[in-house]
Formats: structure tokens, C-alpha cells, sequence
């Protein structure tokens, strides 16, 4: 029987329609939470439309997405449909932090390789090597979602990287603990200590052989430690998957740092730098328009730019008189106030070019002051052509080349405006 | 850029921007050390204050009015951030600019036995309208002319408290208010002529008042100020005698017409009449009667004229030309007449400007005075007067 004469078939709510598709053609764990991160209560018919057509054209295979749900997955999967909604929470309320076996980890990370390759064929890629990339573009490009924080939207990541990392069982058959640091109660913290120690001998030990053969200076070899920073004790704690005090992670710190002070430490670099994180560089290169030259030999450059619901377009020409027409108009009349003015002089006073270039700009659309936002960005860029690399680095930290992310937010039901709510009577 | 001082025989400087109230014997001390070393004048000031003997070559330069002249001949004729500027400065200096110069080089050289010309200027919101006709009008009372000065056409036809219906005519519609505060200017400034004036008809006001012919100008002015039920009728019994007497051999003066917002005699008004409807401006005496002034039927004068954006009723912001802001039955009332249009500063003109407001320490802030807050300022002003002045108000 097809989906679609089962759904007319079944005589039930739309809740229960939903549960009877997903539970036969779907391996339960992923789609529900795809669909709703809502135990049932919200759902439109009209997901349930996108989704199957989709499940019909994979065929009657069992395709799971392994999607970061509400602290759902386990106890949905094993419950029967009629059970309502309600219920459910209230089970999820009793129970505590979740913990996964191995065994789930191992089925999980089965089920999201073979999940990768079916969406693979899904997008017509090469299912050998489809990275991680792909796989986040492929799941933005099936399942859009407007929300603005990104940690809502539909993922589909290894498990490594969705369940927390928990501790196997420590001990044995025979109940005695596997790691000789067990009764310490902080045994990867003390074997990192007691590792630590044994790397100071070993850098020692160097020291004295190359003492013997004379070659021994004292500030010789040390690491290159770049643009990084020591982890933070709450990555310390995930990486030890354990708990820290905070007399624990600084006598750790404090025995790196006496480390590295000591000369011909090189040869442990590699276990030094395991606990660096990289500063990430911010330096993205920027996309420079080229530099034109018209008719009269004189050199412009054109470039655009939008904030909130305003675009714009300048061209600046290189005349050696600060004109300026906004769509055709004088500044003066277009921009009446002194702040709009003041935010188109800003890229130009920055870099001290302001007599230099004559602008002719248009815009449209949005408010006074996203316009002159919006002409600000887009001069700020057409200036990039004219300047030097080291000018270049100093607009992009005054923030003139970033574009202004705020946009006006939605308003939401049960409030009156974004933040707003309704007035609170007590009765 | 060099700040120079002037040697305190030909002008007082003031110490500090906003004090008033310095005393003379203190400058003359000050003066009395400093003037063993005569200082070099500055470049943005000019000797020659009469409009008479100014030529281009002082264009871009400021030459001083002097404070009787102020007092005497624009009580009311100032715009009023300038009325401001001359307060706190103790000096009140005009840049002399190229309209301004064009239009006296053709009061000097028009021909009085024919009739009057019509001059306009126009130009961007700011740019120094108003100023070129004060300028003209100082011209006009230096050569000894009777000054008809109506500062702002757009006053009487918007915000009027009282509107009586005329005695004279009943269609329209007079303003005691607005005509006796102008009687009470013009007498101010056209003092010495109304004596000599004689009217020429004689003038009813009510059964027991009339003027007889013969009398001078004061005292049907007079008759104006004091009673103010008629004093709308007065404008309109002054305008006609110096129309008719201008023209005669025998009368020995001049008329200049001023006019500021000239394009409000032919736009729409904001006054209502009782049962609401809108009142056309034909239908108010002062405006009636000041078209028919305008109308270059008479001669032996001049009409000078502005255009004016900024007090105009239903008019788009971005109008200046004459076509737009006089409508058509303005612009053919006023054709034929000789266009004077007013730009925005050229860079001789404002660095002149910059360099004034320098040396008067109205620019305080040290970044002011540097090549880049210039650049800055002439980014900002688009070099337009207005904006400049405004700007460098709170620097």
C-alpha cells in the first residue's frame, strides 16, 4: 500500500497520520526531529508534504538523518503512537542527563555513514567522498530555515561530535579498575600530571647528554608558540572527560609554563602544543574591485553595498574634486542631517582622501540612516582599490569593511512587538 | 594659516568670542601698547565700505556696516541667525559676492526715466539670497533712496491672528497686526523723507478722520501706527503716493522695492476665513496693493526680489528655480525681470569665510583649525553658507 492510501486510510488525527508515515517508511530516529522539535503538538500538514514526497523518491529503504534533537531521540523512538503528548513530557522531566552506551555510539556512527551516502545520492554526489562541507550545504540546500541562531537550525554532524564524550566502564569482569590512578578519583588528571613530570625528565635528561658533549647553551631551542593560547579549563575538562577544580587546571598551567621556560624543551613540542589552541587569524582577504580607467584617463572604481533593506552603489573617480551627488541630488538635500553626512565622510576622513575623489552614488530602498550605512559600506570598498595593503588592514579594523549584520527582528506571537510584550495584569 | 590681527585704529577687536559688554578703555590701552607696530590688514577684510566704490576685486572680501546704518535701515530686514552673529561678534560684516555686485553695477547704470526694473535672486535653500538683497538695499540708502524693505512676503500670508474684512473694499481682507509692525520699520528707516514727501489726494478714514492733501508722509504713517483698524489701508495709501510722486522730475528721490519670498504674493495661504474655505492671497489688502507695486508700470526705481523655499506653503523641497516656486501666474506677473542666481560659496569665497570666523575665535576647536577639519568642514557644508555657519555654531 502507498503512503499516500494509508493516510487516507487511517481514520485518525493528524498527529497520528504523521506517526503512521514516519514509523513505516522511516527509521524513527532522525525524521520526527526533522520535522518538529516538538513532541507532535505543531505540526503543519504541509511539512509532512515536502517530507514524503522526498521519502518516496529514496525508495523503501530505511534512511535515517541523524539530527540534533531536544534530548528526544532515545524515548521517542520506542513509543507507540497513541500515547499523547503530554505524557511524554512528563516522562522526560524524571529522567536525568542522558547516558549512551557504547553500543548506541557505535549504531549511531553506522547509521550516520550510511545516512551520509543516501545523501550523497540524494544531491547526485560522489557518495566516496562527500566531506563534511557537503554535507552541511546539502542539509542547508533540503531544509532552509530562516531562524537566526544557527544552533537551532537542521544539522546532520558525526556523533562524535553530537553526544557528549562520556567515560567508559573503568573496571573489569572482576570489578578491580583498569587504570592504576583509579582510587585518586581524578586519574586522567593526575596521569596528565604524572605524564607532564616524565616529559620534564626526559627534557632534562637531554640537557645532561648535551651537557657531557659540550654543547649545552642556555637559551637554546625553545617552542615557537605563535598566535596561540593555553585551553581554557572548560575544554581541559572535556578533553580529560572529567571534572577540574580550579587549584587543579592552574598548577597545570603553572607546570607548562615551567616547561617551556626550560631550554631544549623542543623535543616536546608535540605534547606541548596538544594543549595550545590556535588563535584563528582574521585576516580574510578582501575582495578588492579592480581599478578602472574611462575615457579621459581617469581612474574609478565602482562598488556596492547594503545594510538592513538598503542598497547602494558608488562609483568614485579619482578628479581631484570632493563632489558629491547622491541619486542625481546634492548631498546637502538628499541628506539633510548632519549624520548621515557625517557617516559618508567617515571612510574618506579615515584614510585622509577627502578632497581627493569625486562620488557619485545611488541608492534605494530602507530608511535615512541605512542608507548612509549602506553608502558608507560601499565607498568604504571602492576606496579599498585606491589604497595600500597596510590602509587596507587599518579600515578593516575600524570596521568600515564589515557589513552590519542587524536586521529588524520578527515579532512573535503572544508579544507585541520582537521584545515587547503585552501589558501583565496580575488578574 | 596665519592668524592676523588688525590694528585696533581702524576697527575694536573683541577678546572673547561671546562677551558683549567689553569696555572701551580697556581696548584703547590695549590698543595704545599694541600700536607702536602697525599689523598688516587681513586678507578677508576690505577697506572699502561703501557699496558704491566696490568692485570685483573685493569679491570673496567682508567689508563692516556700520552699526547706524544696521539700526537704521533693517530693523527688520536681517535674517535672523546673521541679526545673532552680529550680536556676538560686535560687527556686522558682509561678504561682498558676485550677485550682490551684478545687481548694483545695474541699479548704477539703469536708466530712472524708464520704468522700473525687476530683479530676482534665486538659488539653493541657503545660499545667501537674502544677504545679496540686504547688500543691494545698503546700495539703495547709501545713494540716498526711499527703501520699501519687506523682509518676508510669507508672513503675511501664513499665521495671521486678526483678519478683519477691508473697510475699503469688501471682498478682501485686512491685517492690522502685520501692517502696523511694517509702518512702524519703515518709518524707522525712511525717517529723513517723511517730512519731505507731501501726499498729493486726500485720504478718508472715518467719518471724523481724514488726511488732506499737502501733508507729509509722516503723518499719514502715523495715522497708520496709531489707528490700527486702517492701518492696512496706510500700506496700501503709502505704496500708491510713492509709486505716483517717484517718477516726477520734481521729486528728487528714488524708490527701492525690496521684497524677500516674493513667491508667496502668488502661492497659496494657510489663513482661513470663518467658514473655513481658504483665503487666495489676492483678496488681502497688503498683498493686493504690494502686487500692484510690483507691476513695472512706474518709474524712477528698482524692484529687487528674492525667491524663498524656506517659508513657502505647499512647495517641494527640492524647488529653487523661479518657475517652480513662482507658479504661473507669478512668473507671469513678473516677466519680464533680470535673474541673479545665488550659488553656494566658491573656495575663495569660503576659505574668506573660514579665515573670518578664524580670526573671530568663533572656531574653537583645535582640530578646526587644521587643513584636515577644513576639508572636513567643506565636506560636510558642500560649501553651502548656511550649513557652514551652522556647523561652525558648535564647534
Amino acid at each position: 500500500m502507498s503512503v499516500i492510501e494509508e493516510i487516507t486510510d487511517w481514520a485518525g488525527s493528524q498527529e497520528d497520520i504523521l506517526w503512521k508515515v514516519v514509523q513505516n517508511y522511516v527509521n524513527v530516529g532522525g525524521w520526527t526531529s526533522v520535522v518538529t522539535s516538538v513532541p507532535a503538538a505543531n505540526m503543519a500538514a504541509a511539512r509532512v508534504c515536502s517530507v514524503v514526497p522526498v521519502l518516496l523518491k529514496c525508495g523503501n529503504y530505511s534512511f535515517s538523518v541523524n539530527v540534533e534533537t531536544a534530548k528526544l531521540s532515545k524515548q521517542v523512538l520506542c513509543r507507540s503512537i497513541s500515547q499523547n503528548s503530554a505524557l511524554c513530557r512528563k516522562n522526560l522531566a524524571a529522567a536525568g542527563p542522558e547516558k549512551f552506551t557504547a553500543e548506541f555510539i557505535q549504531k549511531q556512527i553506522e547509521e550516520f555513514n550510511i545516512g551520509k551516502r543516501h545523501l550523497a545520492n540524494i544531491m547526485g554526489e560522489d557518495p566516496e567522498n562527500f566531506s563534511q562541507e557537503d554535507i552541511d550545504r546539502s542539509i542547508a540546500y533540503l531544509f532552509p530555515s530562516g531562524l537566526f541562531e544557527k544552533k537551532a537550525r537542521p544539522l546532520m554532524k558525526h556523533p562524535d561530535e553530537i553526544f557528549p564524550m562520556q567515560r567508559a566502564v573503568q573496571w573489569g569482569k572482576d570489578r578491580r579498575p583498569f587504570h592504576f590512578l583509579f582510587y585518586t578519583g581524578k586519574q586522567s588528571y593526575y596521569s596528565l600530571m604524572h605524564e607532564l613530570y616524565g616529559k620534564m625528565l626526559n627534557i632534562e635528561k637531554h640537557q645532561d647528554r648535551l651537557r657531557s658533549k659540550g654543547l649545552f647553551s642556555k637559551d637554546g631551542h625553545k617552542i615557537s608558540l605563535g598566535m596561540s593560547r593555553w585551553l581554557t579549563k572548560e575544554e581541559l575538562e572535556a578533553l580529560l572527560v572529567e571534572n577540574i577544580s580550579t587549584h587543579d587546571y592552574n598548577r597545570f598551567i603553572q607546570i607548562m609554563e615551567r616547561l617551556l621556560s626550560m631550554p631544549y624543551c623542543n623535543i616536546e613540542e608535540e605534547f606541548v602544543l596538544r594543549f595550545r589552541h590556535l588563535l584563528q587569524t582574521q585576516s580574510r582577504h578582501q575582495m578588492v574591485s579592480a581599478l578602472q580607467k574611462d575615457e579621459n584617463g581617469v581612474a574609478f572604481s565602482s562598488a556596492e553595498g547594503c545594510r538592513k533593506t538598503s542598497h547602494s552603489t558608488v562609483v568614485l573617480r579619482d578628479c581631484g574634486s570632493g563632489r558629491l551627488s547622491v541619486n542625481g541630488q546634492d548631498s546637502l538635500l538628499y541628506f539633510p542631517v548632519l549624520q548621515d553626512r557625517e557617516q559618508l565622510m567617515f571612510p574618506m576622513q579615515f584614510t585622509g582622501t577627502l578632497g581627493r575623489f569625486d562620488l557619485e552614488c545611488t541608492v534605494s530602498g530602507g530608511g535615512r540612516s541605512s542608507q548612509a550605512g549602506a553608502l558608507r559600506l560601499a565607498i568604504s570598498r571602492a576606496l579599498l582599490s585606491f589604497l595600500s595593503p597596510s590602509e587596507r588592514e587599518m579600515m578593516r579594523q575600524a570596521g568600515l569593511l564589515t557589513p552590519d549584520p542587524r536586521v529588524r527582528e520578527r515579532k512573535k506571537p503572544g508579544q507585541e512587538g520582537a521584545r515587547r510584550k503585552f501589558t501583565w495584569k496580575k488578574r | 594659516m596665519a592668524l592676523h590681527r588688525l590694528s585696533l585704529r581702524l576697527r575694536p577687536t573683541v577678546a572673547h568670542v561671546r562677551s558683549i559688554h567689553t569696555s572701551r578703555y580697556g581696548r584703547q590701552q590695549e590698543a595704545a601698547a599694541v600700536d607702536s607696530e602697525s599689523e598688516p590688514i587681513s586678507v578677508f577684510r576690505t577697506q572699502e565700505n561703501d557699496p558704491a566704490s566696490q568692485s570685483e576685486k573685493q569679491i570673496g572680501q567682508f567689508y563692516t556696516l556700520p552699526a547706524e546704518h544696521i539700526r537704521l535701515l533693517f530693523p527688520h530686514g536681517l535674517p535672523n541667525r546673521y541679526q545673532q552673529q552680529v550680536k556676538t561678534f560686535n560687527e556686522a560684516c558682509m561678504m561682498v559676492r558676485q550677485p550682490a555686485l551684478e545687481a548694483i553695477s545695474y541699479l548704477k547704470k539703469a536708466d530712472y526715466s524708464k520704468p522700473a526694473l525687476r530683479y530676482l535672486f534665486y538659488g539653493v535653500k541657503g545660499s545667501g539670497k537674502t544677504m545679496s538683497l540686504c547688500h543691494s538695499v545698503h546700495f539703495c540708502y547709501t545713494q540716498g533712496w526711499v527703501v520699501l524693505h519687506i523682509p518676508d512676503a510669507h508672513l503675511w500670508v501664513k499665521n495671521c491672528k486678526e483678519l478683519m474684512p477691508s473697510s475699503y473694499k469688501s471682498s478682501r481682507f485686512d491685517q492690522p497686526l502685520q501692517a502696523t509692525s511694517w509702518l512702524r520699520n519703515f518709518k524707522i528707516t525712511n525717517e529723513p523723507f517723511l517730512s519731505k514727501i507731501k501726499i498729493k489726494q486726500r485720504y478718508v478714514w472715518t467719518k471724523r478722520e481724514s488726511t488732506e492733501e499737502g501733508r507729509p508722509l509722516g503723518e499719514l504713517v502715523d495715522q497708520g501706527t496709531s489707528r490700527v483698524k486702517s492701518s492696512s489701508d496706510v500700506v496700501a495709501a503709502v505704496m500708491k503716493e510713492l509709486r505716483l510722486q517717484c517718477g516726477h522730475p520734481e521729486s528728487n528721490f528714488r524708490l527701492a522695492v525690496a521684497v524677500d519670498g516674493v513667491n508667496a504674493l502668488w502661492g497659496k495661504s494657510t489663513i482661513k476665513k470663518e467658514d473655513k474655505s481658504a483665503v487666495d492671497p489676492e483678496e488681502l489688502t497688503l498683498v493686493y496693493n504690494l502686487r500692484k507695486l510690483l507691476k513695472n508700470d512706474w518709474i524712477g526705481g528698482a524692484i529687487i526680489t528674492t525667491l524663498s523655499q524656506t517659508g513657502s506653503l505647499y512647495t517641494p523641497k527640492s524647488a529653487y528655480l523661479p518657475q517652480e516656486l513662482l507658479g504661473e501666474r507669478g512668473f507671469d506677473s513678473m516677466d519680464p525681470f533680470i535673474p541673479l542666481s545665488v550659488p553656494n560659496y566658491s573656495e575663495k569665497e569660503f576659505e574668506s569665510c573660514y579665515l573670518y570666523y578664524t580670526e573671530r575665535n568663533w572656531l574653537q576647536h583645535p582640530q578646526s583649525r587644521t587643513e584636515e577639519g577644513k576639508k572636513e568642514l567643506i565636506f560636510l557644508s558642500n560649501r553651502n553658507p548656511t550649513m557652514f555657519d551652522r556647523l561652525c555654531g558648535f564647534l
